[in-house]
């Protein structure tokens, strides 16, 4: 049999498509899939660049030109968002702040992602004591009100971007640990895992060659939605004033910064929560565009 | 059952005493709390007398033991800031939050389980797409910012109702919508699924071949089981909207226990946040408690697990 056989036509229509090329389709066949990942792509550069795109120091304070309104409400190019309260150019504070954002999606849902996965896994693989005692920890959590922990905890060690993300990264592994745990109870049972355990494979190399690959699609998504879920809680306590401390960029500090001017300049505070909301759809998007397509019984 | 409801109020006992402890450790994640009482310039001695006033001078389980016999008597001492009992304060303040968590889960309910019926009866149809975009919008919205904008259009623009305040029902309605579109995606994702479910079983092809009205068919028979996971899904939205009330009710100046939680908070009076954050952790666990009873009763099968 020679390589060139396989652009045989009929051999190809018995063949069928290569799983790959089916996951390929699926994936660019998904459209709120290519919308949330076409989204977050961008904003993850305008985070990466900012230095480059924003046209001005996100910092830089200038009495002579506050509250200018943005271009498209009768304001000059100079400024094409216009300015705050403290006549900071808004355009660049925005840019800035999608750094703030994105690093607190992506560490704080790292960090719960480690503390869920490991205790999830750990209970659906061993059961018995030890998923009596994760249970009992995911109950534990479940009781106390995130943002009421969140805003005592951070008011107590002091607002700051750092302090923010831990505390957040360590109170939303939740849904890790319960979608992990029930993911680990389907599959430590399968043929393959049995397999490695005959052959003498040892509980760490049975747990992560065998269980975590095959569980990795349901941890993706859990990912995504961690992410949106910190997002959306520091911009909250942010904008509650006890979260990440002026004069940082964040998104819900500068719609808690508008608040005051609502009355007069509304669009203060509907740019920023916009952009916010653009940026949590996205990842709500590609999440369930993920669960879409990494589906079994989508495969057919 | 009796064995289920046993089993299942030890569990939130245990809950709640692991709450109890991890609040009450709050007071001691700050460092030594004499000396944050006393304040930054306060004297060797000073510390020294707050901390014999307080009984902070005692070992930490002592005091722990000490709080929580007097917690279980509603009794959690003296809030620092408004110098009056936390559990006078509290009491006062919780009406407003229940009346706001009890409008929230009902907007939520009377919006998304008629929607997700709906979607389910035809999906992929317009109304399928209309729900779908409300819930996926829903759950990526701020909810501060929703508030605010809702104050800018309804409270200002047109005038239609009080953007802050709680003095009237007026006063309840864009706090319930904030608050309950919060709650809605969830709750109709669920019934959707569920319906979805239920409608291709057999026992509604038996209903329909057997000549039953449409009508019947989907609210007796379909409706009637797939509403039971909405059930215990709603206790805990419930639960976690009075969570979600300290963002709504610093909007829109409601003066409830959610507020009260911010306000203390900003004023670090630690006695009143651990109350509150007992007396949340508490009803989400009473809630979740008694969706559970309620769902085991309505379905055997929930008992074994």
């Amino acid at each position: 049999m020679t390589l060139s056989e396989t652009h045989d036509p009929i051999l190809k229509e018995i063949t069928g498509p290569t799983p790959g090329q089916m996951l390929r389709k699926r994936v660019f066949g998904h459209q709120g899939l290519m919308i949330g990942v076409v989204v977050i792509a961008i904003l993850t550069l305008v985070a990466i660049f900012a230095p480059l795109l924003a046209p001005h120091d996100p910092y830089a304070q200038s009495l002579m030109t506050r509250m200018e309104p943005p271009v498209f409400l009768g304001g000059e190019w100079e400024h094409p968002l216009g300015t705050d309260h403290l006549g900071r150019d808004y355009l660049s504070r925005l840019i800035y702040g999608a750094r703030v954002s994105l690093m607190i999606g992506v560490i704080a849902a790292l960090i719960s992602g480690v503390i869920g996965t490991a205790m999830g896994v750990a209970a659906g693989y061993f059961g018995g004591r030890v998923d009596m005692v994760v249970t009992f920890l995911i109950n534990v959590r479940l009781a106390m009100p995130v943002v009421l922990v969140a805003l005592a905890v951070v008011a107590i060690l002091g607002g700051s971007l750092q302090v923010v993300i831990i505390v957040l990264g360590l109170l939303l592994w939740d849904r890790f640990a319960v979608v992990m745990r029930a993911s680990t109870l389907q599959v430590r049972n399968r043929e393959y895992v049995s397999a490695a355990r005959a052959i003498g494979a040892s509980t760490p190399r049975v747990i992560l060659s065998e269980i975590m690959p095959n569980i990795a699609n349901n941890l993706i998504v859990v990912v995504t939605l961690e992410m949106a879920h910190a997002i959306l809680l520091e911009a909250a306590l942010s904008f509650l004033g006890l979260g990440v401390q002026p004069p940082t960029p964040s998104w819900g500090l500068m719609v808690s910064e508008g608040k005051n001017m609502m009355l007069f300049e509304p669009w203060m505070v509907v740019i920023p929560g916009v952009v916010l909301f653009v940026l949590v759809l996205a990842i709500n998007l590609m999440g369930d565009g993920l669960r879409d397509v990494t589906a079994p019984e989508n495969r057919s | 059952m009796l064995l289920f409801t046993m089993k299942r109020l030890g569990l939130a006992v245990l809950v709640a005493f692991t709450v109890s402890f991890i609040s009450f450790s709050l007071l001691f994640l700050a460092g030594d709390p004499a000396v944050a009482m006393a304040g930054e310039t306060a004297s060797g001695e000073d510390i020294e007398a707050v901390r014999r006033l307080y009984g902070f001078d005692r070992p930490m389980l002592v005091q722990y033991a000490d709080w929580l016999l007097s917690a279980v008597q509603f009794d959690f001492g003296q809030s620092y800031y408004f110098q009056m009992p936390v559990s006078e304060l509290v009491l006062s303040r919780l009406g407003v939050t229940m009346t706001l968590g009890v409008c929230g889960i009902t907007f939520a309910i009377l919006t998304a389980v008629p929607l997700g019926v709906a979607a389910a009866i035809r999906p992929n149809s317009l109304i399928d797409r209309v729900a779908l975009f409300l819930s996926v919008a829903g759950q990526a919205m701020p909810s501060f910012w929703f508030g605010l904008i809702l104050i800018v259009i309804f409270g200002i623009q047109l005038g239609w109702l009080p953007p802050s305040g709680a003095s009237s029902p007026a006063h309840f309605v864009m706090p319930t919508i904030v608050l309950g579109y919060y709650a809605m995606p969830a709750i109709m994702r669920l019934t959707r699924a569920g319906m979805l479910d239920v409608l291709s079983s057999d026992y509604i092809r038996t209903a329909r071949a057997k000549g039953a009205p449409e009508g019947r068919v989907l609210f007796r028979h379909a409706l009637r089981n797939a509403i039971i996971p909405v059930v215990s899904l709603a206790a805990v939205q419930m639960g976690f909207m009075l969570g979600g009330s300290i963002v709504v009710e610093s909007i829109f100046a409601l003066h409830g226990a959610g507020y009260l939680a911010w306000e203390s908070i900003a004023r670090n009076d630690l006695p009143t946040v651990q109350a509150l954050i007992l007396v949340f952790s508490m009803f989400y666990i009473v809630f979740t408690f008694l969706a559970d009873v309620l769902n085991a009763w309505l379905d055997p099968r929930m008992r074994s697990s």
